[in-house]
């Protein structure tokens, strides 16, 4: 495996700290240019996976904007996210045939089984929650998305083995690349 | 200049001019919302929209300029229509309740419904969310009121540089508020009221404290009194239909006797004290300066106004040596009414409640700050704006036209025409100059009938030079001076001075700073709605209180020369420096 690969699988995470330091050689090159707060912002959202907050702030003060405005800014935009996205993006259908053939009931399952609110994200950053309006699946009603996968006809009781899926999946993931450390014995 | 017709009246208007304004030249009147005289046109909330022939869809005529040849028709069926559809979606939204609302009586939006002759809402909308932040001890938000114009924006943004509020989210979600909807109290905010003075709705008010008032004044073991500020008896009378610029001063002493204050005193004594302490302070740091060769923070800075306290503590922490360490007239006021009005009394700090009337949200603000209580209880209890004493006034039933004109009670409500002027922006400056420029050369200061004409008046930023000579022998390190004047109000404008010490640019001895454009008469407390024309109407009515009285220079005061004699001693000596002074606190912007 190539370092440029094992970079984006994360694992020599830079920690934030190291991030607000990349963050600072960005915004030095933007310093006074107009137009600066959304490029800048999605670099930074590049950067961090998300914008966390003393992101934003440093990015108010070095382009001289209120608070208030990059906050707006961001919430203004669906493509920017102030929480971290887990790996797998859990999505709930909510549309209307969804919804009266048990959607909201799918979706306090899985906040049950997440222990999250729609737009958080799991404390082993595993899963985020969050909710669709109509996948165009509606004869499969109700429909939750996770990543790209479809999953159809769901009941609140068959989630526990959905989720697990995707943890198993995690677990072998986790495993092959502790085995190829093995192998090399260090990683870059 | 473009030609024009406005339903077929023809106006001509200089380059530039919008729609809007040209309307008002042909005597026509447009239904505004978002628009704030002054400030950039911000087209959110299309209630002032018209037909201008040719163009295919309806414009926003605050945003238009006016051009060569337009037709424009403000009246046609279609925009009536498309205007009414505006505002009914409006009140569908609208989370409110009329009845029992702070703005029923003088709601811009009730108002611009019953115009229009809107008798029912064809929309079925959902209704704004509801959330209430108390969070400030000036400011209350209901959010669910907020009909989304953006003035607030507008003035924080431009007219304060604060930039505490803005759009937040999208569409129907939309809040307007600070950063990720967080209270007011968790972002730099200098509580100047500025957004509730322009919110044409019951979305951002002051808190409202007449109950903790009727409390004070119905506990038979306290002993309450109150301060006016100067610029209230040039704007209360506009909450009993007066036009602006009516000077009530008489009736509102007697209104405020009759709602059962024990003693009746003026916020424009401590004015006057305020003039000593501060006027010696500065001839103290130029003599540091200029004899002693001391490194001290020059220019020198007013700290009257409290969100301009708030704002240096927030923007411009670096320089917050260069605020006088006065303490503002409404906490002079309180400090000395807490001890030598006590002391002659009798009566202990806390069996006395300090009520203040304050033209000014950010006063309640500079109440609460901790170290604000150098008598040894909080030195001044509860702050209600002129708009609160109004409502106070009407409910109690008080015939306000029909009252007296009463005179304050001595001794702290004892003033000169100096301490009125601290109404106006450029007042304290002018007050300073005529107490300083004597005290240094024995004469009064030249000039207009004690006016100084070039830092009077609306403009964002003024100046003066003075030229000090033949002083009396202990001042002789002035002899020849010119001393270097300026005075700013608005923040935004402010800050432009800053900047311009900051570069370089402008060298200054002293600055005069009030937050609010026009000063205190123009403050967040005041009675809305609040313009130009209206501040200028206050500032002359000020000026008319200034010229009416006797004395006009705040060391003529017999009070306060009392007051000195009989308990401070001199000032910026010890007791005064530990109960008229203070210190400021650098805070985080973000
Ligand atoms: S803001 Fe105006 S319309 Fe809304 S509840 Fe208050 S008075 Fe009524
Ligand atoms: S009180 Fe002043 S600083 Fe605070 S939000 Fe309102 S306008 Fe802005
Ligand atoms: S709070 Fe008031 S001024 Fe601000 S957007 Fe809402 S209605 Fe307009
Ligand atoms: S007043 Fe013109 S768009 Fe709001």
């Amino acid at each position: 495996m190539s370092a440029e690969l094992c970079k984006c699988t994360g694992c020599a995470e830079a920690t934030e700290e190291e991030l607000l330091n990349q963050l600072d050689d960005v915004l030095e090159e933007y310093v006074g240019t107009p137009g600066a707060l959304i490029p800048v912002l999605q670099i930074a959202q590049t950067l961090f996976g998300y914008l966390p907050e003393p992101a934003l702030k440093k990015i108010a003060l070095a382009l001289g904007k209120p608070f208030s405005e990059v906050a707006g800014v961001v919430s203004f935009y669906s493509f920017f996210s102030t929480v971290p996205r887990g790996k797998h993006l859990v999505r709930v259908c909510l549309g209307t045939a969804c919804y009266v053939r048990g959607g909201k009931e799918v979706l306090s399952a899985l906040k049950q089984a997440l222990n999250v609110e729609v737009g958080e994200t799991t404390s082993d950053r595993l899963f985020s929650l969050d909710i669709g309006r109509c996948f165009g699946a509606c004869g499969l009603a109700p429909v939750i998305m996770i990543d790209d996968d479809v999953h159809q006809r769901v009941k609140p009781t068959q989630l526990g083995k959905i989720l697990d899926g995707y943890r198993t999946e995690e677990e072998a993931a986790q495993k092959a690349k502790a085995a190829e450390e093995n192998d090399y014995g260090f990683r870059y | 200049m473009p030609k024009l017709t406005i339903n077929n009246v023809p106006v001509d208007v200089p380059e530039g001019e919008t729609i809007l304004h040209a309307a008002r030249q042909a005597g026509v009147r447009i239904p505004t919302m978002c628009h704030v005289e002054g400030l950039h046109p911000i087209g959110a909330c299309r209630v002032c929209i018209v037909e201008v022939e040719g163009a295919r869809n309806l414009v926003s005529s605050c945003a238009m300029p006016a051009a060569e040849g337009m037709k424009v028709r403000t009246n046609s069926r279609r925009v009536r229509e498309a205007r009414k559809t505006v505002v009914e979606l409006l009140l569908s939204e609208h989370n409110g309740e009329c009845q029992t609302c702070d703005r029923s009586e003088d709601c811009e939006l009730q108002a611009l419904a019953a115009e229009l002759g809107i008798r029912e809402i064809s929309y079925a909308g959902e209704k704004t969310k509801r959330r209430i932040d108390a969070s400030t001890p000036a400011l209350l938000r209901d959010n669910g009121k907020c009909i989304k114009c953006r003035r607030c924006v507008s003035v924080c943004g431009e007219t304060q540089m604060v930039g505490a509020l803005f759009p937040q989210n999208r569409g129907f979600e939309t809040v307007i508020g600070p950063a990720f909807n967080r209270d007011l109290d968790d972002v730099a905010c200098v509580q100047c009221g500025q957004c509730a003075a322009v919110c044409p709705v019951g979305a951002i008010t002051e808190r409202d404290q007449i109950d903790e008032v009727y409390k004070a004044l119905d506990n038979p073991n306290l002993h309450v009194i109150v301060q006016t500020a100067p610029a209230i008896r040039a704007a209360l009378g506009e909450c009993f239909g007066h036009p602006p610029g009516t000077l009530v001063t008489g009736k509102m002493v007697a209104a405020l006797r009759r709602l059962g204050f024990a003693a009746v005193f003026d916020t424009n004594f401590a004015a006057d004290l305020t003039i000593l302490e501060e006027g010696t302070e500065l001839l103290t740091r130029l003599k540091q300066a200029l004899v002693e060769k001391k490194d001290v923070a020059l220019p020198m800075f007013t700290s009257c106004s409290p969100g301009w306290i708030k704002f240096m503590e927030y923007f411009h922490p670096d320089m917050l040596p260069n605020l006088s360490t006065c303490k503002s007239p409404q906490q002079m006021f309180g400090a000395v009414a807490k001890t030598y009005y006590a002391n002659k009394l009798g009566k202990k700090p806390e069996q006395i409640v300090v009520v203040s009337v304050m033209p000014c949200t950010a006063k309640k603000f500079e109440c609460s700050r901790p170290e604000m209580s150098d008598s040894g209880a909080r030195d001044v209890d509860i702050v209600l704006t002129t708009r609160e004493l109004g409502k106070m006034i009407h409910a109690a039933g008080i015939q306000f036209d029909c009252l007296p004109d009463e005179k304050m009670d001595a001794p702290l409500g004892l003033s000169t025409g100096a301490a009125d002027i601290f109404a106006n922006t450029g007042g304290v400056m002018v007050a300073a100059l005529r107490s300083a420029y004597e005290i240094v050369t024995g004469r009064p200061l030249p000039g207009d009938n004690l006016h100084v004409r070039p830092i009077e008046g609306l403009k964002g930023v003024k100046e003066a030079s003075l030229k000090v000579e033949k002083v009396k022998p202990e001042w002789k390190f002035l002899e020849g001076a010119t001393l270097n004047v300026a005075v700013a109000n608005g923040l935004a404008n402010a800050r432009q001075v800053i900047e311009q010490i900051k570069s370089g640019a402008k060298q200054y001895h002293f600055v005069e700073v009030m937050t609010c454009p026009g000063g205190c008469i123009g403050g967040g407390g005041q009675p809305r709605y609040t313009d130009n024309s209206v501040r200028q109407a206050r500032i002359d009515a000020i000026y008319r209180e200034d010229e009416g009285k006797e004395l006009r220079k705040s060391h003529e005061n017999p009070a306060v020369a009392k007051l000195y004699e009989e308990f401070l001693g001199q000032p910026l000596g010890e007791k005064s420096h530990h109960l008229l002074h203070t210190d400021y606190m650098p805070r985080e912007k973000v």
